[in-house]
């Protein structure tokens, strides 16, 4: 365990920690909205992959980054409608429905990415952006302030995502709606309305999480990219208790440890790899059990609204 | 009337014949990943349409692939529909796919399966087997890296500990010792064959602990090429195909899986009759692994004729390397 306490391994450590969180914010971040709305997306690794295929073909095509961020954004709409209207409107069961929306999303990122590409491409991705002056701050500056425009957003989405969802009139009626359905539509609140919103706006979100891994982070797109990355997203909210400082520290901690047993690895640390890489997973599952009784689910979590039934 | 009904008889089985003869041989291939990911899958379907086109194009091999069947309940599915649907060749291209085929083949008996990569095959008269000798490309990539590295620093990104993902990383350390025993080669293993955006995370690992040479293996180490490609002046050493195209200026050579002998090998002796029981291993020899050098690289003449040497090394069996 020498080799860890060198600065050159704990900035490694906390670096490649940030770059790995920020898809995870995104996502997570993004599902939060959906949930605390009371509806569960279980497709968001397949809004992912989809938006993270369009990002980058739309990048590939048009040499614009910022217009494959938009493509995945609009692939994230489409999406987030669709879960929407199958979920909210037609008050399919959610977690059938979010599948169904995953496997669409692999599926037809497959195919595309077949069709349209053929092959493994390469593009030059959103590069490291310096802060003036943060930058330069001892250990801290290169690990914080000297990274992509994509993984800057994911953090200051953190703070945002909590001022929305507490301090605004929206955040409110997202949560009246993901509590007590019945009580907001009889002060006249649009529970289908707010619904169909928070689920765009966490398919937006998935979308960007995709953007980063295809056009800021791996500057590539293959199938299954995603890795099933979605799906730790969603945990993450559970996780989290639907907080974002909550899903902030999740993805934090899976992140680091993530990176701590590659630097393990790397520094040859005598640990059969098979349980070193294993070792984000038990972190997650032993961090859920002990914080499972604090969390708050909102209690309409998917549960379809029908106007007259309590 | 009755030499009549013969002649006719006669007549419609010298037609069958002609047909018959006239079909194409039909082969299907089951894959783990995308036929376009520049390692393992897309080496066995640029060898099939290779063969395809040197025996005479679709009317003489029809091609089908199921591609980026990572589970294997799937991949058995497919395999049992493309057996049963007619093809008279069905490759089940993963070493995971084994008892899928050793447990489907017995019901199809005069179906030709290969599978790998593994050497078994179950005993089966219709079950093929191969796998690549992936250790001995390792070496002369190994050989390759510690001549081109100043860092005396090596990365190497692989997935799972298991076949000739190991075997070459085994084979890369060899040839690295071989030229220079202190220079330290580190190794990170994801968990996993597809995780592209772990592979990166693992290549920049290794990058900002100083290596200048990054070597791997899988479909996922086009992420550790890319974050190769990122930092830049980090050297890449690639398997299973050639992966100079992903980044012109960073990849010095590529060990690549040559599945023609192979395929070429199988189809003659279905012609002949045997539909299995053979094991096949591509090496540096028989000419089912090639060290393709990446033409845009401007590798020093000395450190290429190093490789060369250890190539044919290898192939003469001067050089022994432990799988």
């Amino acid at each position: 365990m020498k080799g860890f306490l060198s600065w050159n391994v704990l900035s490694g450590i906390l670096n490649t920690m940030v770059g790995l969180a920020a898809p995870f914010l995104y996502a997570a971040l993004g599902e939060t909205f959906a949930q605390t709305s009371g509806v569960v997306n279980l497709g968001v690794d397949g809004v992912m992959l989809l938006s993270a295929f369009a990002a980058f073909y739309v990048a590939l095509t048009t040499g614009s980054l910022w217009l494959g961020l938009l493509a995945a954004a609009l692939v994230g709409l489409a999406m987030g409608l669709l879960m929407s209207l199958i979920s909210v409107t037609l008050k399919a069961e959610q977690g059938v429905s979010g599948i169904g929306l995953y496997m669409f999303g692999l599926g037809m990122s497959s195919l595309l990415f077949k069709v349209l590409i053929g092959t493994v491409k390469t593009i030059e991705g959103f590069k490291p952006v310096a802060i003036p002056l943060l930058s330069k701050i001892p250990f801290a500056g290169q690990i914080l302030f000297h990274t992509d425009v994509l993984t800057y957003g994911a953090f200051l989405l953190v703070p945002v995502a909590w001022w929305v969802l507490e301090k605004t009139t929206l955040g409110l009626k997202i949560k009246a709606v993901g509590q007590n359905p019945a009580a907001a539509d009889s002060v006249g609140i649009g529970v289908g309305r707010i619904r169909y919103l928070a689920v765009c706006i966490g398919s937006i979100l998935a979308g960007v999480a995709g953007a980063s891994l295809s056009i800021a982070q791996l500057d590539l797109f293959q199938d299954n990219l995603t890795a099933g990355q979605g799906f730790i997203a969603v945990a993450l909210v559970y996780f989290g208790g639907w907080r974002p400082v909550g899903v902030l520290a999740g993805a934090l901690l899976f992140s680091v440890a993530n990176s701590f047993q590659l630097w393990m690895q790397v520094l040859g640390v005598k640990l059969p790899s098979s349980v070193a890489v294993m070792l984000p997973y038990i972190l997650t599952i032993l961090a859920l059990t002990v914080t499972a009784n604090r969390a708050r689910q909102p209690a309409a979590l998917n549960k379809p609204f029908e106007r007259g039934e309590s | 009337m009755r030499v009549k009904s013969l002649l006719v008889a006669a007549a419609l089985a010298a037609a069958l014949a002609v047909a018959a003869a006239a079909q194409p041989v039909k082969i299907a291939v089951i894959m783990p990943s995308a036929t376009t990911d520049a390692a393992f899958s897309q080496s066995m379907w640029q060898a099939l349409q290779s063969v395809q086109k040197e025996m005479g194009g679709e009317s003489a091999i029809e091609l089908k692939y199921t591609e980026n069947m990572w589970n294997v309940p799937d991949a058995a599915a497919a395999i049992r529909d493309y057996a049963s649907s007619g093809f008279d060749i069905v490759i089940a291209h993963g070493s995971q796919y084994g008892s899928s085929v050793q447990e489907i083949a017995k019901d199809f008996p005069k179906v030709t399966f290969a599978w790998g990569t593994d050497v078994d095959t179950y005993g089966l008269p219709n079950v093929y087997a191969y796998t690549a000798a992936a250790e001995q490309g390792g070496y002369v990539n190994g050989v390759l890296a510690a001549k081109l590295t100043k860092s005396k620093k090596i990365g190497v990104t692989g997935p799972i500990e298991v076949g000739d993902a190991k075997t070459y990383i085994d084979g890369f350390i060899q040839g690295v010792a071989s030229v220079n025993k202190s220079i330290t080669v580190s190794k990170t293993w994801t968990g996993s064959f597809s995780d592209v955006a772990l592979m990166t995370a693992a290549a920049k690992t290794h990058i900002a602990n100083g290596p200048d040479a990054l070597t791997g293996s899988s479909q996922s180490v086009v992420g550790s090429i890319g974050a190769a490609k990122d930092k830049g002046g980090v050297l890449w050493f690639g398997t299973q195909a050639d992966q100079a195209s992903l980044a012109p200026s960073l990849v010095v050579a590529s060990q690549v899986y040559d599945w023609t002998g192979m395929l070429k090998d199988i189809l003659a002796k279905r012609k002949a009759g045997v539909l299995g029981g053979v094991a096949y291993t591509l090496t540096l020899d028989n000419g089912g692994l090639k060290i393709a050098y990446n033409p845009d690289y401007k590798l020093p003449a000395a450190v290429k004729a190093a490789g060369v040497s250890a190539a044919q090394g290898i192939a003469k069996k001067t050089i022994k390397v432990q799988p």
